[in-house]
Protein backbone atom coordinates (compact mmCIF):
# COMPACT_ATOMS: atom_id res chain seq x y z
CA UNK A 1 0.00 0.00 0.00
CA UNK A 2 1.23 3.52 -0.56
CA UNK A 3 0.45 5.10 2.85
CA UNK A 4 1.16 8.83 3.74
CA UNK A 5 1.78 9.77 7.82
CA UNK A 6 1.44 13.17 8.30
CA UNK A 7 4.06 14.63 11.03
CA UNK A 8 4.39 16.87 13.73
CA UNK A 9 7.70 18.30 15.53
CA UNK A 10 6.72 18.88 19.38
CA UNK A 11 8.98 19.28 22.84
CA UNK A 12 8.98 16.52 25.16
CA UNK A 13 5.38 16.33 26.86
CA UNK A 14 7.38 15.64 30.04
CA UNK A 15 9.02 19.04 30.36
CA UNK A 16 8.19 21.87 32.54
CA UNK A 17 7.13 24.91 30.23
CA UNK A 18 7.54 28.57 30.27
CA UNK A 19 5.94 31.46 28.62
CA UNK A 20 8.18 33.10 25.81
CA UNK A 21 9.17 37.17 26.15
CA UNK A 22 6.39 37.93 23.19
CA UNK A 23 3.34 36.38 25.90
CA UNK A 24 2.06 34.72 22.78
CA UNK A 25 4.06 31.39 22.36
CA UNK A 26 6.33 28.86 25.06
CA UNK A 27 10.09 29.38 25.87
CA UNK A 28 11.92 26.58 23.57
CA UNK A 29 14.93 27.55 25.06
CA UNK A 30 16.25 24.10 26.23
CA UNK A 31 13.36 22.05 24.90
CA UNK A 32 13.57 18.98 23.57
CA UNK A 33 11.96 18.15 20.56
CA UNK A 34 10.95 14.71 18.58
CA UNK A 35 8.12 13.22 16.60
CA UNK A 36 5.01 13.88 18.39
CA UNK A 37 3.58 10.94 20.08
CA UNK A 38 0.41 10.23 18.55
CA UNK A 39 2.39 10.75 15.00
CA UNK A 40 5.18 7.96 15.88
CA UNK A 41 2.06 5.74 16.98
CA UNK A 42 1.03 6.39 13.22
CA UNK A 43 4.53 5.74 11.57
CA UNK A 44 4.59 2.36 13.45
CA UNK A 45 1.50 1.54 11.92
CA UNK A 46 1.96 2.67 8.40
CA UNK A 47 4.93 0.48 8.48
CA UNK A 48 3.01 -2.86 10.04
CA UNK A 49 0.56 -2.27 7.78
CA UNK A 50 3.10 -2.37 4.58
CA UNK A 51 5.45 -5.36 6.19
CA UNK A 52 2.68 -6.98 6.57
CA UNK A 53 0.68 -6.64 3.39
CA UNK A 54 3.62 -6.17 0.81
CA UNK A 55 2.82 -4.87 -2.42
CA UNK A 56 -0.86 -2.80 -3.12
CA UNK A 57 -4.04 -4.34 -3.81
CA UNK A 58 -4.25 -0.80 -5.85
CA UNK A 59 -0.89 -0.78 -7.01
CA UNK A 60 -0.50 -4.44 -8.45
CA UNK A 61 3.34 -5.39 -8.09
CA UNK A 62 4.53 -2.25 -6.93
CA UNK A 63 6.25 -2.77 -2.98
CA UNK A 64 4.55 -0.89 0.42
CA UNK A 65 5.81 2.60 0.52
CA UNK A 66 5.58 4.46 3.73
CA UNK A 67 6.07 8.69 2.75
CA UNK A 68 6.27 11.03 6.03
CA UNK A 69 5.12 14.94 5.25
CA UNK A 70 5.79 17.66 7.59
CA UNK A 71 4.86 21.11 7.79
CA UNK A 72 7.08 23.39 9.18
CA UNK A 73 10.34 25.13 8.84
CA UNK A 74 13.88 23.30 8.61
CA UNK A 75 13.71 22.32 12.01
CA UNK A 76 11.28 19.68 10.91
CA UNK A 77 13.73 17.47 8.41
CA UNK A 78 15.09 16.10 11.64
CA UNK A 79 11.93 14.84 12.33
CA UNK A 80 11.54 13.71 9.09
CA UNK A 81 14.93 12.10 9.47
CA UNK A 82 14.09 10.41 12.56
CA UNK A 83 10.65 8.96 10.94
CA UNK A 84 12.65 7.71 8.11
CA UNK A 85 14.95 5.74 10.13
CA UNK A 86 12.14 3.99 11.72
CA UNK A 87 11.14 2.78 7.98
CA UNK A 88 9.42 5.53 6.28
CA UNK A 89 10.55 5.33 2.83
CA UNK A 90 11.20 8.69 2.00
CA UNK A 91 10.07 12.41 3.30
CA UNK A 92 8.50 15.52 2.30
CA UNK A 93 8.62 19.12 3.72
CA UNK A 94 6.25 21.18 3.18
CA UNK A 95 8.23 24.89 4.13
CA UNK A 96 6.98 27.61 6.67
CA UNK A 97 8.46 29.68 8.33
CA UNK A 98 6.53 28.85 11.24
CA UNK A 99 3.18 26.19 11.57
CA UNK A 100 -0.30 28.29 12.00
CA UNK A 101 -2.26 27.31 15.33
CA UNK A 102 -4.91 27.59 12.42
CA UNK A 103 -5.70 23.42 11.49
CA UNK A 104 -7.86 24.34 8.58
CA UNK A 105 -4.95 26.18 7.30
CA UNK A 106 -2.62 23.55 7.90
CA UNK A 107 -4.99 20.86 6.34
CA UNK A 108 -4.84 22.72 2.97
CA UNK A 109 -1.43 22.82 2.91
CA UNK A 110 -1.34 18.52 3.59
CA UNK A 111 -4.34 18.51 0.79
CA UNK A 112 -2.54 20.31 -1.47
CA UNK A 113 0.16 18.05 -1.16
CA UNK A 114 -1.83 14.46 -0.65
CA UNK A 115 -4.11 15.17 -3.77
CA UNK A 116 -2.21 13.92 -6.47
CA UNK A 117 -0.01 11.70 -4.69
CA UNK A 118 -2.26 8.05 -4.92
CA UNK A 119 -2.25 7.18 -1.44
CA UNK A 120 -4.35 4.57 -0.58
CA UNK A 121 -4.28 5.64 3.40
CA UNK A 122 -3.06 8.61 5.06
CA UNK A 123 -2.21 8.65 8.55
CA UNK A 124 -2.42 11.29 11.37
CA UNK A 125 -2.00 11.70 15.09
CA UNK A 126 -5.48 12.05 16.59
CA UNK A 127 -3.76 15.50 17.49
CA UNK A 128 -0.71 16.89 18.53
CA UNK A 129 0.18 17.61 21.84
CA UNK A 130 1.19 21.23 21.31
CA UNK A 131 -1.81 22.88 20.04
CA UNK A 132 -3.72 20.05 21.30
CA UNK A 133 -6.60 20.83 18.76
CA UNK A 134 -7.19 17.46 16.84
CA UNK A 135 -8.30 19.27 13.20
CA UNK A 136 -5.74 18.96 10.66
CA UNK A 137 -6.35 15.07 10.03
CA UNK A 138 -9.59 15.16 9.58
CA UNK A 139 -9.85 18.75 8.08
CA UNK A 140 -7.51 17.30 5.58
CA UNK A 141 -9.58 14.12 4.66
CA UNK A 142 -12.68 16.64 3.90
CA UNK A 143 -10.73 18.68 1.99
CA UNK A 144 -9.39 15.47 -0.19
CA UNK A 145 -13.15 14.10 0.16
CA UNK A 146 -12.44 10.61 1.18
CA UNK A 147 -13.56 8.52 4.54
CA UNK A 148 -12.04 9.67 7.35
CA UNK A 149 -11.72 7.58 11.01
CA UNK A 150 -11.06 10.22 13.84
CA UNK A 151 -8.99 8.36 17.09
CA UNK A 152 -8.69 4.70 16.14
CA UNK A 153 -7.58 2.39 18.78
CA UNK A 154 -7.32 -0.84 16.30
CA UNK A 155 -6.79 -0.64 12.32
CA UNK A 156 -7.34 -3.82 10.28
CA UNK A 157 -6.85 -3.32 6.18
CA UNK A 158 -7.73 -6.03 3.75
CA UNK A 159 -9.33 -6.28 -0.18
CA UNK A 160 -9.20 -2.45 -0.62
CA UNK A 161 -11.23 -1.95 3.01
CA UNK A 162 -10.61 -0.83 6.44
CA UNK A 163 -12.43 -2.02 9.77
CA UNK A 164 -11.39 0.31 13.11
CA UNK A 165 -12.25 0.51 16.49
CA UNK A 166 -12.76 4.37 17.82
CA UNK A 167 -13.42 4.36 21.67
CA UNK A 168 -16.23 6.30 22.68
CA UNK A 169 -17.56 8.00 26.05
CA UNK A 170 -18.58 4.49 28.33
CA UNK A 171 -18.50 2.63 24.62
CA UNK A 172 -16.51 1.46 21.44
CA UNK A 173 -17.46 2.20 17.75
CA UNK A 174 -16.02 -0.41 15.45
CA UNK A 175 -16.48 1.20 11.90
CA UNK A 176 -15.79 -0.42 8.72
CA UNK A 177 -15.00 1.75 5.52
CA UNK A 178 -13.87 1.82 1.62
CA UNK A 179 -9.76 2.82 1.06
CA UNK A 180 -8.39 5.61 0.19
CA UNK A 181 -9.25 6.98 3.48
CA UNK A 182 -7.59 8.57 6.52
CA UNK A 183 -7.62 7.55 9.90
CA UNK A 184 -5.73 9.41 13.02
CA UNK A 185 -4.38 7.12 15.34
CA UNK A 186 -4.73 7.18 19.09
CA UNK A 187 -2.53 5.83 21.49
CA UNK A 188 -2.66 1.76 22.75
CA UNK A 189 -2.92 0.86 18.83
CA UNK A 190 1.33 -0.10 18.44
CA UNK A 191 4.30 0.77 20.18
CA UNK A 192 6.60 2.84 18.42
CA UNK A 193 9.90 0.69 17.23
CA UNK A 194 13.21 2.70 17.98
CA UNK A 195 15.46 3.08 15.14
CA UNK A 196 18.50 0.54 14.81
CA UNK A 197 22.00 2.33 14.06
CA UNK A 198 22.21 0.71 10.53
CA UNK A 199 18.49 2.04 9.47
CA UNK A 200 19.88 5.72 10.85
CA UNK A 201 22.32 5.75 8.72
CA UNK A 202 20.20 4.51 5.76
CA UNK A 203 17.65 7.10 6.78
CA UNK A 204 20.79 9.91 5.69
CA UNK A 205 20.81 9.14 2.44
CA UNK A 206 16.64 8.61 1.71
CA UNK A 207 15.08 11.09 -0.10
CA UNK A 208 13.71 14.28 1.83
CA UNK A 209 11.66 16.92 -0.69
CA UNK A 210 10.89 20.17 -0.02
CA UNK A 211 8.53 22.53 -1.14
CA UNK A 212 6.33 25.47 -0.19
CA UNK A 213 3.55 25.10 1.97
CA UNK A 214 0.76 26.20 0.08
CA UNK A 215 -1.23 27.09 3.80
CA UNK A 216 -4.49 28.91 3.28
CA UNK A 217 -5.69 31.95 5.02
CA UNK A 218 -4.44 31.97 8.56
CA UNK A 219 -7.73 32.45 10.74
CA UNK A 220 -6.92 31.35 14.09
CA UNK A 221 -4.17 32.87 15.81
CA UNK A 222 -2.26 32.91 19.50
CA UNK A 223 -3.24 36.29 21.31
CA UNK A 224 -1.56 35.29 24.62
CA UNK A 225 -0.70 32.00 26.51
CA UNK A 226 -0.21 31.34 30.30
CA UNK A 227 0.53 28.99 32.49
CA UNK A 228 -2.70 27.60 34.50
CA UNK A 229 -2.83 28.73 38.21
CA UNK A 230 -1.22 26.89 41.12
CA UNK A 231 -2.79 24.45 42.94
CA UNK A 232 -3.30 25.23 46.67
CA UNK A 233 -0.08 23.22 48.02
CA UNK A 234 -1.12 19.74 48.81
CA UNK A 235 -1.26 18.59 52.59
CA UNK A 236 -0.78 15.11 54.08
CA UNK A 237 -3.40 15.18 57.10
CA UNK A 238 -1.95 11.44 58.39
CA UNK A 239 -1.05 8.00 57.92
CA UNK A 240 -3.05 4.65 57.57
CA UNK A 241 -6.43 3.28 58.28
CA UNK A 242 -6.40 5.76 61.41
CA UNK A 243 -6.61 8.84 58.96
CA UNK A 244 -9.76 7.71 57.07
CA UNK A 245 -12.64 9.78 59.98
CA UNK A 246 -10.25 12.86 59.34
CA UNK A 247 -10.52 12.10 55.62
CA UNK A 248 -14.19 11.53 55.74
CA UNK A 249 -15.21 14.46 58.30
CA UNK A 250 -13.06 17.00 55.45
CA UNK A 251 -14.98 15.23 52.74
CA UNK A 252 -18.47 16.65 54.22
CA UNK A 253 -17.74 19.50 55.95
CA UNK A 254 -15.24 21.17 53.84
CA UNK A 255 -14.85 19.43 49.95
CA UNK A 256 -18.61 18.92 51.06
CA UNK A 257 -18.74 16.21 48.44
CA UNK A 258 -20.25 13.75 50.95
CA UNK B 1 -26.98 40.65 17.63
CA UNK B 2 -26.29 37.09 15.55
CA UNK B 3 -27.44 34.06 15.90
CA UNK B 4 -25.31 31.01 16.76
CA UNK B 5 -26.10 27.18 15.95
CA UNK B 6 -25.46 24.23 18.37
CA UNK B 7 -24.89 20.81 17.39
CA UNK B 8 -26.80 18.76 20.74
CA UNK B 9 -25.52 15.46 21.03
CA UNK B 10 -27.76 13.10 21.97
CA UNK B 11 -27.21 9.18 22.92
CA UNK B 12 -30.63 6.95 22.61
CA UNK B 13 -32.26 10.00 21.60
CA UNK B 14 -31.57 11.08 25.12
CA UNK B 15 -29.85 14.40 25.31
CA UNK B 16 -25.99 13.97 26.63
CA UNK B 17 -24.70 16.19 29.30
CA UNK B 18 -22.06 18.13 26.77
CA UNK B 19 -25.40 19.11 24.80
CA UNK B 20 -27.00 21.23 27.68
CA UNK B 21 -23.30 23.00 28.45
CA UNK B 22 -23.18 24.18 24.82
CA UNK B 23 -26.10 25.51 24.76
CA UNK B 24 -25.73 27.21 27.62
CA UNK B 25 -22.34 28.49 26.06
CA UNK B 26 -24.43 29.61 22.69
CA UNK B 27 -26.87 31.54 24.84
CA UNK B 28 -24.62 33.68 26.45
CA UNK B 29 -22.39 33.59 23.51
CA UNK B 30 -25.87 35.18 21.70
CA UNK B 31 -27.02 37.24 24.58
CA UNK B 32 -23.28 39.15 24.14
CA UNK B 33 -23.76 39.92 20.63
CA UNK B 34 -26.90 41.80 21.62
CA UNK B 35 -29.61 39.14 22.09
CA UNK B 36 -29.42 36.79 18.83
CA UNK B 37 -31.17 33.46 18.91
CA UNK B 38 -29.88 30.05 20.02
CA UNK B 39 -30.48 26.99 17.26
CA UNK B 40 -30.17 23.50 18.67
CA UNK B 41 -29.86 20.92 15.67
CA UNK B 42 -30.44 17.40 16.74
CA UNK B 43 -29.83 14.38 15.39
CA UNK B 44 -31.66 11.11 16.54
CA UNK B 45 -33.67 8.73 15.48
CA UNK B 46 -37.68 8.89 15.03
CA UNK B 47 -38.55 10.83 18.67
CA UNK B 48 -35.33 12.60 18.40
CA UNK B 49 -37.61 16.06 18.84
CA UNK B 50 -38.65 14.94 22.15
CA UNK B 51 -35.64 16.72 23.51
CA UNK B 52 -36.89 20.19 22.66
CA UNK B 53 -38.48 20.93 25.72
CA UNK B 54 -35.58 20.18 27.70
CA UNK B 55 -33.32 22.20 25.06
CA UNK B 56 -35.74 25.19 25.46
CA UNK B 57 -35.31 25.30 29.07
CA UNK B 58 -31.65 25.74 29.00
CA UNK B 59 -32.18 28.48 26.25
CA UNK B 60 -32.61 27.15 22.77
CA UNK B 61 -34.68 29.29 20.82
CA UNK B 62 -35.32 27.09 17.73
CA UNK B 63 -34.90 23.16 17.74
CA UNK B 64 -34.00 21.81 14.29
CA UNK B 65 -34.73 18.21 14.78
CA UNK B 66 -33.24 15.91 12.15
CA UNK B 67 -34.99 12.04 11.96
CA UNK B 68 -33.05 9.32 10.77
CA UNK B 69 -33.03 5.65 11.13
CA UNK B 70 -30.07 5.17 10.22
CA UNK B 71 -29.32 7.83 12.73
CA UNK B 72 -29.55 4.71 15.64
CA UNK B 73 -25.47 5.00 15.23
CA UNK B 74 -23.29 8.04 14.67
CA UNK B 75 -23.63 8.48 11.36
CA UNK B 76 -20.45 11.15 11.47
CA UNK B 77 -20.72 11.64 7.38
CA UNK B 78 -24.04 12.63 6.98
CA UNK B 79 -24.52 14.75 10.38
CA UNK B 80 -21.54 16.73 9.44
CA UNK B 81 -23.25 17.56 6.39
CA UNK B 82 -26.65 18.41 7.94
CA UNK B 83 -25.04 20.76 10.06
CA UNK B 84 -22.87 21.90 7.56
CA UNK B 85 -26.24 22.79 5.51
CA UNK B 86 -27.79 24.39 8.13
CA UNK B 87 -25.14 26.77 8.75
CA UNK B 88 -25.15 27.92 5.23
CA UNK B 89 -28.81 28.45 5.01
CA UNK B 90 -29.02 31.28 7.52
CA UNK B 91 -26.28 33.60 9.00
CA UNK B 92 -24.66 32.14 12.08
CA UNK B 93 -22.22 33.83 14.04
CA UNK B 94 -20.78 30.59 15.32
CA UNK B 95 -21.67 26.79 15.32
CA UNK B 96 -20.83 25.36 18.66
CA UNK B 97 -20.57 21.66 19.92
CA UNK B 98 -18.86 19.45 22.77
CA UNK B 99 -15.52 18.54 22.12
CA UNK B 100 -16.92 14.88 22.95
CA UNK B 101 -15.89 12.01 20.92
CA UNK B 102 -18.73 12.42 18.33
CA UNK B 103 -18.02 16.80 18.56
CA UNK B 104 -14.08 16.79 18.42
CA UNK B 105 -15.05 13.94 14.69
CA UNK B 106 -17.74 16.50 13.45
CA UNK B 107 -15.70 19.68 14.56
CA UNK B 108 -13.17 19.62 11.44
CA UNK B 109 -15.29 18.13 9.18
CA UNK B 110 -17.83 21.15 9.56
CA UNK B 111 -15.48 23.88 9.78
CA UNK B 112 -13.68 22.28 6.44
CA UNK B 113 -17.03 22.08 4.45
CA UNK B 114 -18.16 25.84 5.45
CA UNK B 115 -14.60 27.18 5.07
CA UNK B 116 -14.36 28.38 8.54
CA UNK B 117 -11.86 28.45 11.28
CA UNK B 118 -12.24 26.52 13.96
CA UNK B 119 -11.23 26.39 17.73
CA UNK B 120 -11.23 23.59 19.39
CA UNK B 121 -11.35 22.03 22.95
CA UNK B 122 -12.41 25.95 24.60
CA UNK B 123 -13.41 26.16 27.97
CA UNK B 124 -14.47 29.91 27.79
CA UNK B 125 -15.89 32.10 24.17
CA UNK B 126 -16.20 35.59 24.07
CA UNK B 127 -17.21 37.85 21.31
CA UNK B 128 -14.95 41.05 20.34
CA UNK B 129 -16.27 42.38 17.00
CA UNK B 130 -15.25 40.42 13.94
CA UNK B 131 -13.26 37.94 15.96
CA UNK B 132 -14.25 34.97 18.77
CA UNK B 133 -12.32 35.10 21.68
CA UNK B 134 -11.53 31.70 23.16
CA UNK B 135 -9.46 30.23 25.50
CA UNK B 136 -7.79 26.57 24.95
CA UNK B 137 -5.82 24.01 27.17
CA UNK B 138 -2.61 23.72 25.15
CA UNK B 139 0.49 21.19 25.57
CA UNK B 140 -1.95 18.80 27.60
CA UNK B 141 -3.42 21.22 29.99
CA UNK B 142 0.01 22.63 30.77
CA UNK B 143 -0.20 26.19 28.98
CA UNK B 144 -3.72 28.24 28.73
CA UNK B 145 -3.90 29.46 25.26
CA UNK B 146 -6.34 32.87 24.33
CA UNK B 147 -7.46 32.32 20.44
CA UNK B 148 -8.52 34.51 18.34
CA UNK B 149 -10.84 33.19 15.20
CA UNK B 150 -11.31 36.22 13.13
CA UNK B 151 -14.14 35.72 10.20
CA UNK B 152 -17.94 35.93 9.81
CA UNK B 153 -18.37 32.19 10.97
CA UNK B 154 -16.83 30.34 13.37
CA UNK B 155 -17.32 27.02 14.79
CA UNK B 156 -16.14 26.07 17.98
CA UNK B 157 -15.80 22.96 20.50
CA UNK B 158 -16.52 23.17 23.88
CA UNK B 159 -14.68 21.16 26.83
CA UNK B 160 -16.85 19.25 28.70
CA UNK B 161 -17.76 20.41 32.00
CA UNK B 162 -15.89 23.57 31.21
CA UNK B 163 -19.48 24.86 31.56
CA UNK B 164 -22.17 25.08 33.99
CA UNK B 165 -25.27 24.10 32.23
CA UNK B 166 -27.99 27.11 33.33
CA UNK B 167 -31.27 27.07 32.92
CA UNK B 168 -32.59 30.27 30.93
CA UNK B 169 -36.11 29.12 29.41
CA UNK B 170 -36.74 30.17 26.04
CA UNK B 171 -39.55 29.34 23.53
CA UNK B 172 -37.81 26.05 21.84
CA UNK B 173 -39.83 26.48 18.37
CA UNK B 174 -39.05 23.03 16.51
CA UNK B 175 -38.48 22.42 12.78
CA UNK B 176 -37.95 20.00 11.30
CA UNK B 177 -35.17 19.20 8.76
CA UNK B 178 -34.11 16.32 6.06
CA UNK B 179 -30.51 14.81 6.08
CA UNK B 180 -28.43 16.62 4.00
CA UNK B 181 -27.09 14.03 2.63
CA UNK B 182 -28.46 10.52 2.20
CA UNK B 183 -27.21 8.11 5.44
CA UNK B 184 -27.02 5.19 2.96
CA UNK B 185 -24.18 7.33 0.80
CA UNK B 186 -22.36 7.45 4.25
CA UNK B 187 -18.72 5.91 3.40
CA UNK B 188 -18.02 4.82 7.07
CA UNK B 189 -20.11 2.66 8.44
CA UNK B 190 -21.07 1.60 12.53
CA UNK B 191 -20.84 -1.98 12.08
CA UNK B 192 -20.84 -2.88 16.18
CA UNK B 193 -21.17 -1.22 19.55
CA UNK B 194 -18.96 -2.53 22.18
CA UNK B 195 -20.46 -1.47 25.27
CA UNK B 196 -18.28 -0.35 27.99
CA UNK B 197 -20.46 -1.84 30.61
CA UNK B 198 -23.96 -1.50 31.75
CA UNK B 199 -24.96 1.32 33.76
CA UNK B 200 -20.98 2.39 33.66
CA UNK B 201 -21.00 6.62 34.30
CA UNK B 202 -18.51 7.89 31.50
CA UNK B 203 -15.22 9.44 32.81
CA UNK B 204 -16.06 12.52 31.42
CA UNK B 205 -20.24 13.22 33.03
CA UNK B 206 -18.77 11.62 36.64
CA UNK B 207 -19.00 14.15 39.40
CA UNK B 208 -16.44 11.66 41.54
CA UNK B 209 -13.61 9.62 40.05
CA UNK B 210 -11.70 7.03 41.99
CA UNK B 211 -8.41 6.11 39.95
CA UNK B 212 -5.84 3.57 40.42
CA UNK B 213 -2.35 2.96 39.48
CA UNK B 214 0.57 0.85 39.91
CA UNK B 215 0.68 0.96 43.92
CA UNK B 216 -2.44 -1.55 43.69
CA UNK B 217 0.15 -4.27 42.76
CA UNK B 218 -2.23 -6.41 40.57
CA UNK B 219 -5.09 -6.34 38.73
CA UNK B 220 -7.20 -7.73 40.98
CA UNK B 221 -6.94 -5.36 43.15
CA UNK B 222 -8.61 -3.09 41.22
CA UNK B 223 -11.77 -4.34 43.12
CA UNK B 224 -11.09 -2.05 45.82
CA UNK B 225 -11.16 1.01 43.54
CA UNK B 226 -13.97 -0.40 41.75
CA UNK B 227 -15.41 -1.06 45.32
CA UNK B 228 -15.15 2.75 46.57
CA UNK B 229 -16.55 4.20 43.48
CA UNK B 230 -19.67 1.95 44.32
CA UNK B 231 -20.03 2.95 47.99
CA UNK B 232 -19.94 7.27 46.77
CA UNK B 233 -22.45 6.06 43.75
CA UNK B 234 -21.82 8.49 41.68
CA UNK B 235 -18.27 7.84 40.50
CA UNK B 236 -16.54 6.27 37.91
CA UNK B 237 -13.28 4.04 37.88
CA UNK B 238 -10.17 5.76 36.18
CA UNK B 239 -6.41 4.36 36.03
CA UNK B 240 -2.88 5.81 34.75
CA UNK B 241 -0.76 5.03 31.99
CA UNK B 242 0.83 2.37 33.29
CA UNK B 243 -1.80 -0.08 34.49
CA UNK B 244 -3.70 0.68 30.76
CA UNK B 245 -0.55 -0.15 29.19
CA UNK B 246 -0.37 -3.67 31.70
CA UNK B 247 -3.87 -4.36 30.26
CA UNK B 248 -4.91 -4.68 34.03
CA UNK B 249 -7.51 -1.91 32.54
CA UNK B 250 -8.68 -0.80 29.07
CA UNK B 251 -7.17 1.93 27.37
CA UNK B 252 -10.00 3.93 27.11
CA UNK B 253 -9.97 4.37 31.35
CA UNK B 254 -6.53 5.91 31.22
CA UNK B 255 -6.52 9.71 32.41
CA UNK B 256 -3.60 11.38 31.78
CA UNK B 257 -1.91 13.36 28.71
CA UNK B 258 -2.18 11.00 26.40
CA UNK B 259 -5.64 9.49 27.77
CA UNK B 260 -8.77 11.42 29.17
CA UNK B 261 -8.47 14.99 30.59
CA UNK B 262 -10.70 15.66 33.93
CA UNK B 263 -12.42 17.85 36.02
CA UNK B 264 -14.72 15.92 38.44
CA UNK B 265 -15.38 17.51 41.93
CA UNK B 266 -13.93 14.77 43.87
CA UNK B 267 -10.75 12.68 42.22
CA UNK B 268 -9.25 10.30 44.55
CA UNK B 269 -5.83 9.02 43.53
CA UNK B 270 -5.63 5.54 44.69
CA UNK B 271 -1.52 4.17 44.56
CA UNK B 272 -0.64 6.45 42.18
CA UNK B 273 2.65 8.34 42.49
CA UNK B 274 1.62 11.04 40.07
CA UNK B 275 4.32 11.31 36.84
CA UNK B 276 3.69 14.66 35.03
CA UNK B 277 1.49 12.37 32.47
CA UNK B 278 -0.99 11.67 35.21
CA UNK B 279 -1.02 14.91 36.52
CA UNK B 280 -1.71 16.97 33.46
CA UNK B 281 -5.21 14.66 33.30
CA UNK B 282 -6.54 15.48 36.61
CA UNK B 283 -5.09 18.14 38.31
CA UNK B 284 -7.96 20.78 37.63
CA UNK B 285 -10.04 18.56 39.33
CA UNK B 286 -11.87 20.33 42.26
CA UNK B 287 -10.72 18.18 45.27
CA UNK B 288 -7.93 15.82 45.22
CA UNK B 289 -7.39 13.17 47.42
CA UNK B 290 -4.62 10.88 47.27
CA UNK B 291 -3.84 7.48 49.09
CA UNK B 292 0.45 6.09 49.04
CA UNK B 293 2.47 4.14 50.58
CA UNK B 294 5.15 6.54 50.07
CA UNK B 295 5.23 10.09 51.12
CA UNK B 296 7.36 11.63 48.51
CA UNK B 297 5.25 10.80 46.11
CA UNK B 298 4.61 13.93 43.85
CA UNK B 299 1.13 13.15 43.81
CA UNK B 300 0.95 14.79 47.79
CA UNK B 301 1.90 18.20 45.89
CA UNK B 302 -1.60 18.46 44.54
CA UNK B 303 -3.73 16.25 47.11
CA UNK B 304 -5.92 18.37 49.15
CA UNK B 305 -6.24 15.66 51.09
CA UNK B 306 -3.18 12.59 51.22
CA UNK B 307 -2.98 9.56 53.54
CA UNK B 308 0.18 7.98 53.68
CA UNK B 309 -0.38 4.38 54.16
CA UNK B 310 -0.76 0.88 52.07
CA UNK B 311 -3.64 1.24 49.87
CA UNK B 312 -4.57 -2.54 50.59
CA UNK B 313 -4.98 -1.15 53.92
CA UNK B 314 -6.40 2.36 53.70
CA UNK B 315 -9.07 1.67 51.03
CA UNK B 316 -11.20 -0.75 51.99
CA UNK B 317 -11.46 1.29 55.33
CA UNK B 318 -12.15 3.97 53.56
CA UNK B 319 -15.28 2.58 51.48
CA UNK B 320 -16.55 1.24 54.46
CA UNK B 321 -16.90 4.96 55.93
CA UNK B 322 -18.12 6.26 52.80
CA UNK B 323 -20.83 3.38 52.77
CA UNK B 324 -21.58 4.39 56.87
CA UNK B 325 -21.58 8.47 55.76
CA UNK B 326 -23.82 7.71 52.72
CA UNK B 327 -25.75 5.22 55.53
CA UNK B 328 -26.29 8.30 58.15
CA UNK B 329 -27.59 10.84 55.72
Amino acid sequence: MKIAVCIKRTPDSESRFKIGSSGASIDEAGLKFDIDDFASYAIEVALQLNEKQGPSASHQGTPGETVVIAVGPDLVQETLRKAMSMGADRAVQLKADTIPYDGLAVAKALAAELKSGGYDLVLFGKHAFDTSNGVVGTATAELLGIPCVTAATKLEISNGRGVARRELEGAAEIVEFPLPAAVTIDEGIARPRYPSLKNIMAAKKKPLETKPAQLGDVRVTVKKMELPPDRPPGRIIGEGVAAVPELVRLLQTEAKIL
Amino acid sequence: MANVLVFAETRANALRKVALEVVTAARALADATGGGEVHALVAGTSGVGGVAQQLGQYGADVVVVVEHPSYANFDRESVAATIAARAKSASYRAVLMGFSAQGRDLGPRVAAKLDAPIASDVTEIQSSGDSLVVKHPAYANKVIATLEATGPLAVVSVRPSAVTAAQAARAAKTETMQPASDPSQSRVVVKEIAEGGKGKIDLGEAPIIVSGGRGLKSAENFKLVEDLAAAFGNAAVGATRAVTDDGWRPHSDQIGQTGRQVSPQLYVAVGISGAIQHLAGMRTSKTIVAINKDKEAPIFKVADYGIVGDVLEVVPALTQAVKEAKASH
